[in-house]
């Protein structure tokens, strides 16, 4: 039994503090703005659909636009902290998300607009324990559990897998309050850009729901880019 | 007189020519009662069912709550005042507590309404007991198009996925506790349905509520700051409104079938005028005035009406006893839009009944005069020669 306490011990004075590990993790993942292009390939129950946006975002606001598929092309979104608009050109109507509608899946996909509207900073909104070390595709990881520092964020628990070397998220479990997991998040590829590692290809899943999940993949990405700021309006959601 | 025997005899001598005007006639009379009384049995049944099921002796909403806007359901709770409480505990009304939420089903993501409502209670007709029957699991009661859309049956499981008050993200598995029948779609489709006290629990509203819904007969306590009382009668306004709608559409649909029952009549009138030419210049030069032939031929028109009153009444009566008593398969049930009834039960009024008799009199008589304004310009020596003006 003193054996046990003592390695133990011994293991736990190695892991490093989570507090300080996730502050690392969101100097490593925020930038202060970006442009991503990107696909997200949807396996739903009826097949595989497939959604080009592109999206440019600083700070708590963001804008996409959709360019494929043909039928979605020109909508848009607009986030700008915690309101989301969108526009479709069919109806040229602007249309505000709100409430329970934010828990509605983007384009049938296993993200919800709530998902995309998350603040990428971590620590601000988590306390980290690492709880143990692992390995993802052979990639030495840190596991993280995080808890909401207050009781107002969607998803009070997760857990996260960092790649030691990277300090990239590899792989993430989001759970409800009463823990259940909702949501999982695996990264399948990660590319050196602009001096940082990004993730450029992530599976999401929804958890309680079949299917293959929504594969993410970043086809184009500039970051720290000068975004005119007019382009975080609700005009521009028109032109 | 001899006008109206001279009617009567003619008509006796048209045989079945006669009879096949009255019964067409007594065809449209039997289907504008038969659908004036389904719509008003429609009617009846829907609104009997609103309350039982939904409205009861009208509701307490909280203020920002519309059950038409879907945006307003996140923050459409409050605490109880202390007037509202006190009738829910002592069973003179049932408070309800509306959460959005998310059903999991099968791999399906389906967006539900969360209702908790008080249990035991008897103030609407929702067969909560067998919510507060179950113990351990977390009960869900459905309504029988909800649980078809979800393709469950009682004792499966789903997954209910919610936010508590603070917006986590919550989720628990749930069985299906009871199905239940209904009419009204508005408790229906898109709702779950699941105990007050375990709702509050689960998203940490305790002592909260959306709609509070009164027994019928109770009178409503002084309204509370942050509480609107809402009528049955304001609740029913959208159904009516709904029912008329529909009524409008019906009408139409009775005012051709009523038109081709008058053309028939018009049309023998015209014929029997046309064939009568001579018979109504000898009856004119045998010193009958031309008002007398037009009222004896308008005469003959208004037995028609007659005659498919009583016609109506021999084959229509005993129709509409059986339907009254046994009522009349709907298909597609509740999916009409409102409250209807897999069986419909058609209500009669004597107002009804009486008002279309009276209509189909007058109207038959009208169109039998019509015609016979031409006897006005007819001479007696071009009639008997069969000539026609």
């Amino acid at each position: 039994m003193n054996t046990f306490l003592a390695l133990l011990i011994f293991f736990s004075m190695n892991l490093p503090d989570g507090d300080s590990l996730l502050s690392r993790i969101d100097e490593n993942t925020f930038t202060k703005s970006r442009m991503v292009v990107a696909s997200m390939r949807i396996t739903g129950r009826r097949g595989v659909r497939t959604v080009r946006i592109r999206s440019y975002s600083r700070g708590d606001s963001a804008f996409v636009e959709y360019l494929a598929p043909e039928r979605e092309k020109g909508t848009k979104m607009l986030k700008l902290g915690r309101d989301l608009w969108i526009y479709t050109p069919e109806s040229d109507r602007t249309i505000r998300i709100s409430g329970h509608m934010l828990r509605q899946s983007v384009a049938g996909s296993d993200l919800s607009y709530e998902d995309m509207m998350e603040e990428p900073r971590l620590r601000p909104i988590y306390r980290a324990v690492t709880t143990g070390s692992d390995s993802i595709d052979s990639r030495p990881v840190w596991v993280l559990e995080l808890n909401a520092r207050s009781p107002d964020v969607a998803y009070p628990k997760r857990k996260i897998w960092v790649d030691r070397e990277r300090l990239i998220v590899l792989k993430e479990e989001r759970f409800s309050k009463s823990g259940k997991p909702l949501k999982r998040a695996e990264v399948l590829e990660t590319k050196w850009i602009d001096s940082r590692w990004v993730a450029t290809r992530v599976v999401f899943r929804d958890l309680l729901k079949t299917g293959a999940g929504t594969e993410f993949v970043i086809e184009e990405i500039q970051q720290d880019i000068s975004i005119p700021p007019a382009l975080f309006s609700k005009a521009s959601l028109r032109r | 007189m001899s006008a109206i025997k001279l009617a009567l005899r003619n008509l006796r001598g048209a045989g079945v020519r006669t009879w096949l005007n009255g019964f067409a006639l007594s065809l449209a009379f039997v289907a504008i009662i038969f659908g004036q009384g389904l719509l008003e049995g429609v009617n009846r049944q829907a609104e009997r069912a609103s309350i039982d099921f939904e409205f009861g002796g009208g509701q307490f909403w909280c203020e920002g709550f519309d059950p038409y806007d879907p945006l307003t359901f996140e923050n459409a709770h409050r605490v109880l005042p202390e007037t509202i409480a006190h009738l829910v505990e002592s069973g003179q009304a049932v408070a309800i507590l509306v959460v959005p939420g998310t059903v999991f089903v099968q791999g399906r993501m389906v967006p539900v309404l969360l209702k908790g409502i008080s249990t035991p209670q008897t103030v609407l007709k929702i067969p909560t007991q067998v919510l507060a029957d179950s113990t351990g699991d977390l009960p869900v009661l459905l309504g029988a198009q909800m649980a078809k859309k979800l393709n469950v049956n009682v004792d499966d499981y789903l997954t209910l996925q919610w936010r508590d008050k603070e917006g986590a993200f919550d989720a628990r598995e749930a069985r299906v506790a009871g199905i239940m029948q209904t009419s009204v779609g508005t408790i229906d489709q898109g709702q779950v349905w699941l105990p007050l006290k375990q709702l509050e629990l689960l998203t940490g509203l305790e002592r909260q509520a959306t709609v509070v819904v009164l027994k019928p007969g109770v009178k409503p306590p002084p309204v509370a700051e942050g509480w609107k009382f809402y009528t049955t009668e304001f609740l029913l306004s959208d159904l009516r409104q709904m029912i008329k709608t529909k009524t409008v559409g019906q009408s139409i649909m009775f005012i051709v079938l009523f038109l081709l029952a008058l053309l028939a009549i018009f049309d023998t009138q015209v014929f029997s005028i046309f064939r009568r030419r001579r018979e109504i210049g000898t009856l004119i030069a045998l010193g009958m005035t031309r008002g007398a032939v037009i009222a004896m031929f308008t005469f003959e028109g208004a037995v028609y009406g007659v005659l498919a009153a009583l016609l109506g009444a021999i084959y229509g009566t005993p129709l509409f006893l059986y339907l009254s008593a046994y009522g009349l398969a709907m298909p597609g049930g509740n999916q009409w839009g409102f409250a209807l009834e897999e069986r419909m039960y058609p209500a009669w009024t004597a107002g009804l009944i009486l008002g279309t008799t009276i209509l189909v009199l007058i109207t038959a008589t009208f169109v039998s005069y019509l015609p016979t304004r031409r006897i006005l310009k007819l001479k007696p020596t071009d009639a008997l020669r069969g000539k026609w003006v």
